[in-house]
């Protein structure tokens, strides 16, 4: 027995090694999570120093929850991180094809690649407090457009529906295109120099290229971006709660699900915020597993679908 | 297709990592209540030995400042100004946390649910409150300031001499006052000269206060406003303190979980929308404390007059104005009101009663202490007899700011005249809930109906005991 493992094993090392991370993954998410989870079924909030529970409510949570305007909240997140994703993704690619494209040779790259960075590195709520004071009633924007003569009275801009959610979208999309354009040029570069020249000896001409090449063999990043936004959307609060005071105005439509789930914790309704955070948490589960399923699709050149049907017709015939 | 199974958890994982920071879990479960029904050991008195240590909660060096300046045994303050010693070497403590976001709260009910449990050098000896909040600290079931009268203060003879309304809003249900301020906060309408010369042809105060005595001259008063240019307020949360502090019962009753709406909210409603709509207030400013509201105080704004107590005058508009001294003047509001002031409470489960005692009374109940105060900080003071004195005293009351007016002279028969209105632990939630709400309806933007809804959601989201909203009308 003993001659025969003679290979040495350092495989302990490397439980050795990720052990940091699961031992403070454990305490300071697992722990925290789980209490979540267990305090949705409680009633257990304060009222003034008082601490009311826990008690034991059973889904009473889950049930007043959706009675509740929940799922308008939800909507708006949705519309709030749509407005911010489309023109981001749709900009990086462009900029990221542009930049990347050998034939383009566009100078000053790394100068632009910085600038368009910049935003992602000012905290949100200080880059929201920036366009609060910007686009305020009698703010610079609004003295702007009065002084060129565009309009006469003061624009409102957080005070419409239109308005406010413009200015978060818009916001969304400054902050992220920068890091999404950065992401996918790395995609880009990642693709084999070959293919491109074949693909141009070929004949094809350069909208061909991004939609034949470019665009199918980026798909796992593109997946990845969609992720991580969706999963960064789902949690979108710090702009619109500083855009507009905390109060998700006009008419509560621009509250955020995380806002709503804010608004419960200013009375420490533990109850109540794990219920929403438990239903927050199987929406970007499935979310997960539809991208997931998506990304890992096992026949990225249709072959395999395209040889089954080819089956399916022999049997026929 | 293991390894599917394990990266799809892993992705789960992360997923759940990231949201589970959101539903953050409570700190200190299971000490509940600590704090209730447990002020026998304070109100020995004397005979026990005082702790070395006094911690005093506050937001602002406010209550540290006038402390400082008027308290005898005061020795000596560190520079950075968290550590006074007194003379007998006992430290003060003082622990600030801003008020904004409710910060302030936070922290103080986390020590509060600790006090029983903390060691005697680290309990709470003194907090402060504020009006808005006060009820919260005063509530006799939560037993978190101790009756002045077990700590040996005769409210009525050693109080004597304060404004009853100070005395009732720092009382429980019960009429038990459990807490004393130095300051008073009656408010004022505060008015710019040159518009009210173009205007009225006169800017007497005697004679404004005459445009301005009711809400029904008033009216009439910002049609001629409006007539010139001028906006009457900057916005409609300006005039919301005179009709929220006359209401005539308290938003919630003690025991009770129904939100009574009172009339009077109902009328402050009613007259900012037709006064927005009219053009008697400025449609840009949306609500208070914000840069908007603040160049409405400037010298380029078209706005004539603001509603403000001594504070505001201090801190508010004298930051905010860029002209010169002397260009604004108080006069009597259209309605007597109150706006603001901060309590001091000893705190359940001191372990300096005495020192407690003596701070108090030297800080909010020593007339000479509380005119110095008045001189040195231009705070409306808790003192009946030394108000009047101040304001029958022109010379050492003038302020530059006012073009010399004894502010003191308008102050005093506004606080003599206040009568408090009744409150509740859910006021702070309630005022500032409701004008949020319905500052969508006066932009217009929903219908008088959906602005009721949405109060209903937004304060049974704060408040989860609270079961439903009744409206007056």
């Amino acid at each position: 027995m003993k001659t025969k493992n003679k290979s040495i094993d350092y495989s302990k090392w490397g439980y050795i090694f990720i052990l940091p991370f699961f031992i403070s993954f454990f305490i300071f998410s697992f722990i925290p999570l789980a209490d979540t989870i267990r305090y949705s079924f409680f009633e257990y909030y304060r009222s003034g120093i008082k601490e009311i529970g826990p008690n034991f409510v059973g889904m009473a949570n889950y049930k007043n929850l959706l009675a509740s305007d929940m799922l308008k909240y939800a909507g708006n997140t949705l519309i709030l991180w749509v407005i911010g994703f489309i023109p981001q993704i749709v900009i990086a690619l462009m900029l990221a094809a542009w930049f990347v494209d050998a034939r383009l040779k566009i100078r000053g790259q790394q100068f632009f690649k910085v600038v368009i960075y910049l935003p992602n590195l000012i905290m949100a709520s200080a880059f929201a407090m920036l366009f609060f004071t910007l686009f305020s009633t009698n703010g610079p924007v609004n003295g702007m457009l009065m002084s060129i003569g565009i309009t006469k009275e003061p624009i409102d801009f957080t005070g419409t529906v239109f308005g406010t959610r413009s200015l978060v979208g818009l916001m969304n999309f400054l902050m992220w295109f920068g890091n999404t354009t950065i992401m996918l040029m790395a995609a880009i570069m990642g693709i084999s120099a070959d293919i491109f020249e074949a693909s141009e000896i070929d004949g094809c001409n350069s909208i061909q290229r991004f939609f034949k090449i470019t665009l199918p063999l980026i798909r796992p990043i593109l997946a990845y971006t969609l992720i991580t936004s969706i999963i960064g959307g789902l949690q979108m609060f710090d702009v619109p709660q500083i855009l507009t005071n905390g109060q998700g105005s006009p008419d509560r439509t621009s509250t955020t699900l995380i806002m709503f789930l804010n608004n419960h914790l200013k009375s420490r309704n533990y109850g109540m915020a794990g219920a929403l955070s438990v239903y927050l948490f199987i929406v970007s589960g499935i979310l997960c597993f539809f991208v997931y399923r998506m990304t890992n699709n096992e026949d990225p050149d249709g072959s395999k679908a395209a040889a089954k049907k080819a089956k399916k017709a022999q049997r026929r015939g | 297709m293991k390894k599917k199974y394990i990266s799809v958890l892993l992705m789960a994982a992360l997923a759940a990592g990231t949201l589970s920071g959101c539903g953050s879990t409570p700190g200190s479960s299971g000490n509940s209540g600590g704090t209730s029904g447990t002020n026998s050991g304070s109100s020995g008195g004397g005979s026990t030995e005082e702790g070395k240590v006094i911690n005093i909660y506050s937001w602002n060096t406010e209550f540290s400042e006038r402390l400082q300046a008027v308290y005898p045994e005061v020795k000596e303050t560190s520079s950075d100004g968290t550590v006074t010693t007194l003379n007998d070497g006992t430290e003060i403590h003082w622990i600030i946390n801003p008020n904004q976001d409710g910060v302030y709260q936070q922290k103080l009910d986390e020590a509060l649910l600790n006090q029983a449990s903390a060691a005697d050098d680290d309990k709470v000896d003194i907090f402060l409150s504020e009006t808005d909040y006060v009820n919260k600290y005063t509530d006799a079931d939560a037993g978190a300031a101790i009756p002045l009268e077990e700590l040996g203060i005769n409210p009525d003879t050693d109080l004597a001499d304060q404004y009853e309304f100070t005395k009732v809003t720092a009382s429980d249900v019960n009429g038990v006052q459990r807490g004393s301020t130095w300051q008073c906060c009656p408010g004022l309408l505060v008015y710019r000269r040159d518009i009210a010369k173009d205007v009225f042809g006169t800017d007497d105060p005697e004679k404004v206060g005459e445009k301005v005595k009711d809400w029904d001259i008033m009216e009439k008063t910002a049609e001629e406003l409006k007539a010139k240019g001028y906006y009457t307020f900057s916005s409609y949360a300006d005039t919301f303190r005179l009709f929220s502090n006359s209401i005539s019962e308290p938003w919630v009753k003690s025991g009770e979980t129904t939100i009574k709406v009172d009339q009077k909210i109902m009328d402050w409603i009613d007259m900012s929308k037709k006064w927005l709509d009219l053009g008697y207030l400025d449609k840009t400013v949306k609500g208070q404390f914000n840069s908007d509201w603040n160049q409405a105080m400037g010298s380029k704004s078209k706005v004539f007059a603001f509603l403000f107590p001594a504070w505001g005058i201090d801190f508010n508009l004298k930051d905010n104005w860029d002209g010169k001294d002397g260009a604004w003047a108080v006069t009597n509001p259209p309605q007597e009101y109150n706006w603001g002031g901060s309590y001091v409470h000893a705190c359940t489960g001191t372990d300096n009663p005495e020192h407690v005692k003596d701070i108090i009374l030297a800080v909010t109940a020593n007339k000479d202490n509380l005119l110095k105060i008045s001189k040195e900080y231009l705070d409306f003071t808790n003192t009946k007899s030394g108000m009047q004195e101040a304001a029958e005293d022109d010379k050492s009351y003038a302020s530059d700011f006012l073009g010399g007016q004894n502010t003191f002279k308008y102050f005093t028969p506004v606080a003599e005249n206040i009568t408090i209105a009744p409150l509740s632990s859910y006021d702070q939630g309630c005022v500032e809930l409701i004008q949020n709400a319905f500052s969508d309806y006066f932009q217009g933007q929903i219908d008088f109906d959906k602005a009721k809804s949405n109060f209903e959601t937004a304060i049974i989201e704060r408040y989860p005991e609270l079961t439903e909203v009744q409206w007056a009308q």
